[in-house]
């Protein structure tokens, strides 16, 4: 039960939380000019890397609000959360 | 019946009352403060248990949870399996049997109440022996918010076994003042019988307290029996202390052969001699205490047997100074007696021989072969361990942020030095949360320790027994041997992990208290490696068993989900109401009527509707309110047709797809406003689409003006259904005029029934007339109340879901969720007409033009008539198909889809169906067959729509 920090509610229980899968894939600008490729690969293709993953979560049972997160799929821990709005952070 | 064993005064027992209890049909008696273990050996009793492979006799070899021998089973005050003799408190009317091998569940429900708590601390302190004592007072005195848990009924720990003083005076008036210091801190939370069993992330702690099992039958029954705390920690200090653990040798699982600090532990705090004349074999210092105490309290010590070459010469002169006699440089080697120990077979021993060795007689048989510190929580909390090759033992090998382990679990095994870690941890804690530390926090005074001879890793004894092993028990509770190490050792099993599951080492009740390091030790040492490179298997939570029960806590029964019930649950109650499930919603599923079954209840329901008039409760359809200058533009990108052209007061359909186009939900949306709608949702896919369009409007579309809210349970939704319907509300709302032309269908009216605001809307879930009335909830009964009697003069028929969906089926509507599965496009559900062509995009407009989307064999919703007039085709079945020449295909058959819907249709006079079916449409005429109980069933495949396919009936 690990503590997640919500970029506006602070630390709260991971129960709290819904995942929203890799993050950084926005809606195409225009989906009919995609190739069935193309788009198969908006739908259906999502990195799945060992270590840090920029990732959606959302603090469903809270302030509802969807934010951004940095984490390590090795070690569950969070090395940042950021607001959607904010630019991918680079972590050294 | 008269305590044979018990000392003449001493211990922490309350002698002037007297418990009676049974075991094995026999009884008695105890004191409180006695475990059930303390108490039969106090009766001269030490077998309890037969072992679960070998049928050995077994017994009480420890005295706490470590104990891998006396497993009882319990009968009163409530049947459970497999306690611990050692860890029962005896209390009056305690009814407890010898476990056979294996224990029985109780087939009675448990009455009792188990709950939990959340609780958040600064400073969690595990364990309230010194270590753990000293820690939380100098957290206490610094102000932090403290917990204190401890799994023995008092706290003092490792000083409740022995004779130690502090600051000149007996240690347990240090612990008492302490005890009451703590006490008066407002923010230490400071709880006994409380076994914190597992660590997880971020300092959460998961710790059992046994409230009321040692109060029997007098335990108060509004109190919870067990409570699980869920702790919260910023900073945890782990002071569990140290396990001892045994030397293996042959025969060393008979009773008689215990632990000997448990000895001491008995003789001290229970007032119980467990022997009249012992034999104590040890390989390091801190058995001698035990031997001198025993002696001292008059049991005949025959000899004590020190693995050591020149053992411990400053305490080989105490043992002789009181007349005991020391063999150093000499091993026990085997034992004998059946229900009892009888004889210990002593010999010399150098380096590594055994030589010619001769029988001790002894009824007691006390080993010690060092301490394991009990590193549990810092493991799970995925501390790293490092051997220590001096102990023999696995230390904490890293510092964990916010997890400090003190005392003996950290291998600091004098009283001083415990005291003093303690005091360190917590000042670690504190520091690292920048909590000032008291002025003033002293420890007492210890005496200055003695350094103790170095001692002895010594894992086991050459068996010289012949049996090469195979009553040399490692693991007591699943009667594992160094035999059976030897075996998985030898089928080339290198890893501990799995020596452990080739021999089951560790996975019975003590998860390995004590056979855990000794498996490493002699694995280790038949691979001929370090004990390092064999390291330990995994600590897992629970660090000691927890029960089912207490982890459901109150979560049971009625309490295990929310049920939600509408504002009318009441009425259908009273109504006689059969109900079903939906999501947590209590739903009608039909009224029967005296003497009806389902099938004759909901035949006379749809016949009402469908000829004279019925009337639902509704009211768990989801409702979103979304508002904004935005919000059509939302409702546009979200729904496949087109919302921005709807018309305020009316009402329009609608479908929503995933991104990859198939279905998710469906419903209808009503214009309030400009920039206002409400959308109905499927009863289930309520907060799934609220989700949906809060995800979709906060990270795609951040820009638009638009705030969508459930009201699902803000308005109770009555559809009034069938051709009388109109007559029915009409006479409820004579202000409005119900009439096509005034109010035609798919729009909705606001009006106001005595003051209190109705809004009114024309859509139909069953092709009839209908009116869905909806109103606050308050007034829901009165409503509903108000419709029935405007409905009597035409029989009015509450029905229930049942009805609704053969209503519905009948009609062609399908259910989301039910006559789709994730793989349907509206195009599959004959729906074309609901996805725009006008709108540039909407979420899953692009994947419709994938080649997949067009395949003519895609799965379609279509009919199904059974040809018989007879059969109803069992939901889920398979469809398959002839070939030309009337045969099956050759196995594996071809399934062309299944069936989604199926009911009996009062309207139809027969039974029908849903299905979804490949190239369904086209195959509208065509016979196809549907295996039912083993004969196959020819159905005509037909279209969807099996009632009023013309849209005859909707004006009524
Ligand atoms: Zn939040």
């Amino acid at each position: 039960m690990q503590l997640i920090a919500c970029p506006w509610c602070g630390p709260r229980e991971e129960v709290e939380f819904s995942y929203g899968g890799q993050a950084h894939v926005p809606y195409p600008d225009d989906p009919g000019a995609l190739s069935d490729e193309e788009w198969a690969h908006y739908v259906f293709f999502r990195a799945n890397p060992k270590g840090r993953f920029a990732e959606r979560w959302n603090h469903s049972a809270g302030c509802r609000r969807w934010f951004n997160a940095i984490r390590d799929t090795a070690t569950y821990r969070f090395e940042r959360v950021y607001r959607l709005d904010d630019p991918k952070p680079v972590i050294p | 019946m008269t305590s044979t064993s018990r000392t003449p005064e001493g211990g922490r027992i309350d002698r002037a009352t007297t418990v009676e209890f049974t075991f094995d049909g026999q009884t008695l008696t105890g004191h409180p403060g006695d475990t059930l273990a303390s108490a039969l050996l106090a009766s001269g009793r030490h077998r309890v248990a037969t072992s679960i492979k070998l049928g050995r006799p077994r017994g009480i070899a420890a005295a706490w949870a470590e104990d891998p021998g006396g497993l009882v089973q319990i009968e009163e005050p409530f049947p459970e399996p497999m306690l611990l003799a050692t860890t029962v408190e005896l209390h009056d009317g305690l009814a407890a049997h010898a476990l056979p091998g294996q224990g029985r569940l109780a087939d009675v429900p448990d009455s009792a109440r188990y709950d939990a708590v959340h609780h958040h601390v600064d400073v969690l302190v595990v364990g309230a022996g010194p270590a753990g004592l000293a820690a939380a007072l100098t957290a206490a005195r610094a102000g932090a918010r403290v917990a204190l848990v401890d799994e023995q009924s008092e706290a003092g720990g490792s000083l409740l076994s022995g004779t130690d003083r502090l600051d000149g005076v007996p240690a347990l008036q240090w612990v008492a003042a302490a005890v009451a210091e703590l006490a008066g801190h407002p923010e230490v939370l400071h709880l006994q019988r409380t076994t914190a069993f597992g660590s997880y992330d971020d300092g959460f702690v998961l710790a059992l307290e046994r409230r009321t099992d040692h109060l029997g039958a007098a335990a108060p029954k509004h109190v919870s029996r067990q409570r699980v705390w869920r702790i919260r920690a910023r900073s945890i200090v782990v002071a569990t202390g140290a396990h001892e653990r045994p030397v293996v040798f042959a025969d060393n699982d008979r009773p008689g052969i215990m632990l000997a600090g448990a000895a001491r532990t008995f003789l001290h705090r229970y007032g119980v001699l467990p022997g009249r004349q012992a034999v104590v074999f040890t390989t390091n210092d801190s058995a001698y205490d035990a031997a001198l105490d025993l002696h001292r309290a008059g049991v005949r010590v025959q000899a004590l047997v020190d693995a050591r070459p020149e053992g411990s010469p400053r305490r080989r002169e105490e043992c002789e100074h009181a007349g005991i006699r020391v063999l150093s440089g000499a091993v026990v080697t085997g034992t004998q007696g059946v229900e009892r120990v009888t004889h210990a077979l002593v010999a010399p021993f150098a380096d590594g021989e055994v030589g010619a060795g001769s029988a001790i007689a002894c009824d007691l048989l006390l080993v010690s072969g060092g301490w394991n510190p009990a590193v549990h929580l810092f493991s799970q909390a995925r501390g790293r361990l490092r051997y220590d090759e001096a102990l023999g033992a696995f230390l904490p090998g890293e510092e964990l942020d916010g997890l400090a382990v003190t005392g003996s679990a950290a291998g600091v095994f004098d009283l001083a030095g415990c005291l003093a870690d303690g005091q360190r941890g917590a000042g670690a804690a504190l520091g690292a949360l920048a909590i000032p530390p008291a002025g003033e926090d002293r420890l007492p005074a210890a005496p200055e320790p003695v350094v103790p001879a170095a001692p002895l890793v010594l894992w086991r004894v050459p068996d010289t027994s012949g049996a090469e092993g195979s009553t040399s028990f490692v693991d007591l509770q699943r009667d594992a041997t160094v035999a059976d190490i030897a075996r998985a050792v030898g089928a080339g099993l290198r890893s501990i992990e799995h020596v452990k599951r080739y021999t089951t080492i560790g996975t019975a009740h003590d998860q390995g208290k004590t056979s855990g390091v000794l498996t490493s030790g002699i694995t280790a040492e038949l691979l001929g490696i370090p004990v390092q490179d064999t390291g330990t298997t995994t600590f897992r939570p629970p660090y000691t068993p927890v029960a089912f029960a207490a982890l459901a806590g109150r979560d049971r029964g009625r309490l295990f989900d929310p049920e939600r019930v509408t504002a009318l649950h009441e009425w259908h109650v009273a109504a006689g109401a059969v109900f079903e499930d939906v999501g947590q919603w209590k739903r009608p599923r039909y009224y029967p009527q005296p003497g009806e079954d389902m099938e004759a209840a909901v035949l006379r329901e749809c016949a009402a509707a469908r000829t004279g008039v019925g009337i639902l409760d509704g009211s768990t359809l989801g409702k979103i309110d979304v508002q904004g200058p935005d919000a059509a533009v939302l409702l546009d990108l979200l729904y496949t047709n087109l919302m921005s052209s709807l018309k305020v007061g009316s009402v329009r359909y609608g479908v929503m797809c995933g991104v990859d186009g198939m279905v998710i939900d469906d419903g209808t949306v009503l214009r309030l406003a400009e920039d206002r709608f409400l959308v109905l949702t499927t009863t289930g896919g309520a907060a799934k689409i609220l989700d949906w369009m809060e995800e979709w409007v906060q990270t795609e579309w951040p820009e638009l003006r638009v705030h969508c809210t459930s009201v699902t349970e803000q308005w109770v939704t009555l559809p009034v259904v069938g051709p009388r319907s109109r007559d029915v509300v009409g006479a409820v709302f004579p202000q409005v005029d119900v009439s096509t032309e005034a109010f035609p269908f798919m729009t909705w009216r606001d009006t106001t029934l005595d003051g209190v605001p109705v809004r009114l809307a024309r859509i139909s879930f069953s092709g009839e007339l209908a009116f869905e009335v909806y109103v606050n909830p308050w007034y829901a009964v009165a409503v509903w109340q108000r419709l029935l009697e405007a409905g009597r003069p035409y029989g009015i028929t509450p029905y229930g879901t049942e009805t609704m969906h053969v209503l519905r089926a009948e009609k062609g509507y399908p259910i989301i969720g039910q006559d789709t599965d994730g793989t349907v496009t509206p195009h599959d559900l004959g729906m074309a007409w609901a996805v725009s062509k006008k709108k540039p995009d909407f979420i899953g407009k692009r994947s419709f033009t994938r080649p997949a989307n067009a395949d003519p064999l895609r799965k379609q919703l279509v009919g199904l008539l059974p040809v018989d007039g007879q059969t109803v085709l069992p939901e889920g079945s398979q469809i398959v198909e002839f070939l030309p020449d009337g045969e099956l295909p050759p196995p594996p058959v071809p399934m062309l889809g299944h069936v989604t819907s199926s009911y009996r249709s009062a309207a139809l006079a027969r039974p029908f169906a849903l299905a979804l079916v490949k190239g369904g449409r086209s195959r509208v005429g065509d016979t196809v067959h549907v295996p039912v109980d083993g004969t196959l069933v020819p159905v005509e495949v037909t279209g969807s729509v099996l009632v009023d396919p013309e849209g005859a009936r909707r004006d009524g």
